[in-house]
């Protein structure tokens, strides 16, 4: 039955979905940022569930999740840190923001 | 595992991942995540991928949820309630169909894929070479080094991208402190960081070294380490040093130009990243311990943020 | 021994020695300069698609390092590139004045030697995974040296190449369980028309269509390019939107050609038409210098993905093939010039408008000069490597029959005479600013000597036809890469 063997797969699809869902209609940067990261769990499922063999899963996949889950977590720190310094400067209280973006960008 | 436990563990995958997404309030969706991560833990350890549930345990739900709590309180702090703008119910239907259909195309090419560990057989006669047992751990230390080398420079590039977001006046301040709000709390804290340090160092030593035959290894050792730090420093066991400290840059790199001085060293006899033969476990290991010592304080500043200037209440 | 992985450990070994070295950090520059100069001469003297895998292991496990034509052009307009706006980045991004650290004058330089090795590594190796690694490395290097200009801009960029990444790595995971391997010279051997195969190929194509700012994918661009100090600005237009750009034609020309559709190739095309049009029209109507030259890097990313069905119908190596890989590294030279010079201009007036650099040629008529024979080579104007880049394009055109992308290539090239032009016109405008001695000869030297590199290549266009013929697999018959040692 292949819906049997796809199960986690096929999980990790929905997951990718689901996260480009939260992905769009969340319009607040952290929970977009959570969002990618439903993406990315799901990306890391397609990736693995699909290296099972008959009693084990490959131990390639396996080692390219790992790199991708610390590549992840790299981002969302740098992410998050990007996000703060972005309230932090908009609630600046007397318009010193340092943010100096030049020019009328439409 | 049976059918069944596998179609509840998926359900409840989809399930908190989904409540992760739509909860109104973002303290909720947080922790929806963190479970979340978890259950994809069982889920990676349901598929006998025992190295992958730890570092997603450890990092994917770990370290990322605790990012994300730190990140929520900080934005409430300054009074960012994390509330989205409602959107037109027209456009979230209009995205919920794209998104189903993106769903049902992803699905369609999975299923379209047979199942199948091919590379698990090439790896197997390779593994008594490297004279370490856990295959994870050679395809990430030996067969591809050059891909982990190279991400732990993201690892200390970010932490170097955070560090440059410091606000003008705050360089090299140290980033703000973590304080829990409850005074009870926080001596339960000071006294289960002191305790929880040395156990956290002796447990990612312990995980490192186990790492070479059974799961585990650098990098959810380095996550340990950087658990242990940050309850320690909530606790006020240890303070965060400042950025521009000698001692802590060489902590930093020390991973990343342990394996690159390896690497380097491997072209006297050959190739970029070769180990002698007879060398390999001894050269992997000495990697790996480095890199956890490493991952782990990168990983800890990388929640702690960007510095802030001293007169700053964080 | 080869310069293939060195070329990528050695800025990350200079990436340690910054971080280690505080406020003197950026001095290791004057040691990196000659250290890259020299493996970039040795990756162009090794002969044609030479590589080797990494550690001494095989494929499919391992990853595969090569040194084609266009890694060899891209590595060495990226070393140019970052040794010159390196050189000029020593005075901005330097210690305080009490020799203590500053936050950019410190994280500056780990970030550029990280730009630096993953822009290399991006370039030579043809490991799909590596790739995604690559593109991460540059990725957080491009938004952290963004958010020094603003933070608001780098947040939407941030946001904007997360979800490239994530669309690319989902490719890269289909691709893996499909075939057993992310090698693209072993991939090009197996690919079938499959639902998995043309998947992934869509939608790792979109992703890097977002990183590399291709209309209308381009909206994060303008305002994190015009707002990054010039150096990072320069490095950003220059070198970081040419990796995404690199990593599609590997997927298309060199893994998947066999299964790509026609139609796929057309909407390419299509796309590049746009970019150019709109990022030009757009270009045109900027007040703002920083933001008009971001506006003309949109416009100029149109033409290599204009180029894209010219060279399938091409095959081969051809005139077509040539004049997008010389146009990406004219591309390169000129804009980071063009922002280099931007920024002196901007500084000395203290303004952000074009009506500010009133009277600026008299003033500072080196950089003034070095902004003009950018603008010449982004022009396409003989002899630039510009000109020779759009005249194998529209040579390719014509001989094809594709009256469009002809059109789009002439039109393309006033478009740019005109938004280019205005900025010229203000500087050259009044003749009462009285002439300065340029205070800072290394600064003032810098866009100088790209943009005159940019327009004097024109002159070695036949070598540079000969190192992009240099793909083995591009043209039949295709030859295994082989090892050397």
């Amino acid at each position: 039955m292949a819906i049997v063997e796809h199960l986690y797969p096929l999980t990790g699809a929905v997951l990718v979905g689901l996260g480009l869902y939260g992905f769009l209609t969340l319009r607040h940067p952290l929970r977009q940022l959570l969002a990618v990261n439903v993406v990315g769990a799901g990306i890391f499922l397609i990736l693995g569930g699909l290296g099972r063999g008959a009693d084990s899963t490959d131990p390639f996949p396996q080692a390219l999740v790992i790199t991708g889950i610390v590549v992840a977590v790299a981002l969302t720190a740098f992410g998050a840190a990007l996000i703060l310094r972005v309230a932090e400067d908009e609630r600046a209280p007397d318009g010193t923001a340092a943010d100096d973006t030049n020019g009328n960008h439409p | 595992m049976t059918l069944a436990f596998d179609l509840i563990l998926c359900l409840m995958i989809i399930g908190t991942a989904a409540s992760a997404l739509l909860m109104r309030n973002a303290l909720a969706a947080i922790v929806f995540f963190i479970v979340f991560g978890n259950l994809l833990g069982l889920a990676w350890l349901a598929m006998d991928a025992v190295n992958v549930a730890m570092a997603e345990i450890a990092i994917g739900a770990g370290v990322t949820g605790v990012l994300l709590i730190l990140a929520r309180q900080r934005l409430m702090a300054l009074g960012d309630d994390l509330v989205c703008d409602e959107m037109p119910g027209w456009l979230r239907a209009g995205a919920l169909v794209a998104c189903a259909g993106f769903a049902a195309l992803v699905g369609a090419a999975v299923l379209s894929v047979a199942p199948s560990d091919d590379l698990g057989g090439p790896i197997a006669a390779l593994m008594p070479s490297l004279g370490i047992e856990n295959p994870v751990t050679g395809v990430l230390l030996a067969f591809r080094a050059y891909d982990t080398l190279l991400e732990t420079f993201v690892l200390l590039g970010a932490l170097v991208a955070v560090w440059s977001l410091a606000p003008g006046t705050a360089w090299p301040h140290p980033p703000a402190t973590l304080a829990l709000t409850e005074r009870e709390g926080h001596g339960v804290a000071a006294a289960f960081g002191r305790l929880l340090l040395p156990l956290a160092l002796v447990m990612a030593a312990y995980l490192v070294w186990t790492g070479s035959d059974l799961p585990g290894g650098a990098f959810q050792a380095g996550t340990v380490l950087a658990g242990g730090l940050i309850i320690a420093v909530i606790g006020g066991a240890v303070l965060w040093p400042r950025g521009d400290n000698r001692l802590l840059r060489v902590a930093l790199v020390l991973g990343p130009a342990v394996f690159l001085t390896i690497g380097l060293a491997g072209i006297a006899l050959g190739r970029f990243l070769f180990y002698p033969p007879g060398f390999e476990k001894a050269l992997i290991v000495a990697i790996e311990y480095s890199l956890a010592l490493s991952i782990g304080v990168t990983l800890a500043l990388q929640l702690a943020g960007p510095p802030v200037t001293p007169d700053h209440k964080g | 021994m080869s310069p293939l992985d060195l070329l990528v450990a050695a800025p990350l070994a200079f990436m340690i020695a910054a971080l280690l070295s505080g406020p003197w950090g950026r001095w290791w520059l004057l040691a990196a300069i000659p250290v890259m100069a020299g493996l970039t001469v040795w990756l162009l003297l090794l002969p044609e698609g030479s590589g080797h895998v990494v550690g001494g292991w095989t494929l499919p496990l391992g990853v595969q390092l090569r040194a084609d034509g266009v890694a060899q052009l891209m590595v060495a307009a990226t070393a140019v590139c970052a040794a010159i706006v390196g050189l000029y980045a020593l005075h901005e991004f330097a210690p305080g004045a009490d020799r203590s650290e500053t936050a950019h004058g410190f994280a500056f330089w780990p970030l550029f030697y990280l730009l630096w090795g993953g822009a290399n590594a991006g370039f030579l190796t043809t490991d799909l995974f590596n790739l995604y690694i690559a593109l991460e490395m540059v990725s957080l290097a491009a938004v952290a040296m963004a958010a020094m200009g603003s933070l608001r801009a780098a947040l939407r960029y941030f946001v904007i190449a997360l979800v490239g990444s994530l669309a690319y790595l989902l490719g890269v995971a289909l691709l893996f369980s499909n075939y057993a391997t992310v090698d693209l010279t072993l991939l090009a051997e197996m690919a079938r028309p499959d639902l998995a195969t043309k998947t992934a190929l869509a939608v790792m194509t979109a992703g890097l269509l977002i990183k590399a700012a291709v209309f209308p994918l381009h909206g994060w661009l303008p305002p994190a390019h015009a707002a990054a100090p010039a150096p990072a600005s320069a490095l950003l237009s220059a070198i970081v939107v040419k990796v995404g750009f690199v990593i599609l034609l590997r997927l298309w020309f060199e893994a998947f050609p066999a299964i790509i559709a026609p139609a796929g190739l057309e909407l390419l095309g299509w796309l590049g038409a746009l970019a150019v049009l709109y990022g030009s029209v757009q270009a045109i109507r900027q007040d703002t210098l920083k933001a008009l030259v971001a506006y003309s890097t949109v416009a100029q990313i149109g033409y290599l993905l204009l180029a894209f069905p010219l060279v399938a119908t091409a095959a081969g190596t051809g005139g077509a093939w040539a004049g997008m890989t010389i146009h990406a590294t004219a591309h390169m030279l000129a804009k980071a010039a063009m922002f280099l010079a931007a920024g002196l201009m901007l500084k000395a007036v203290n303004g952000h408008h074009l009506k500010d650099l009133h009277g600026l040629a008299r003033a500072m008529p080196l950089t003034v000069a070095a902004f003009g024979l950018a603008a010449v080579s982004l022009m396409g104007l003989p002899p630039s490597a510009g000109f020779l880049a759009k005249f194998l394009l529209l040579e390719a055109a014509v001989e094809q029959g594709a009256v469009f992308a002809a059109a789009v290539l002439l039109v393309g090239g006033l478009l740019a005479a005109v938004y280019l032009f205005k900025p010229l016109a203000w500087a050259f405008a009044g003749s009462d600013t009285p002439v300065v001695v340029a205070k800072a000869p290394l600064r003032t030297a810098a866009p100088l000597a790209l943009a005159l590199l940019a327009v004097s290549l024109g002159f070695a266009g036949q070598a540079m036809v000969d190192i992009t013929a240099g793909s083995p697999w591009a043209g039949p018959p295709a030859t295994e890469a082989e090892d050397v040692q």
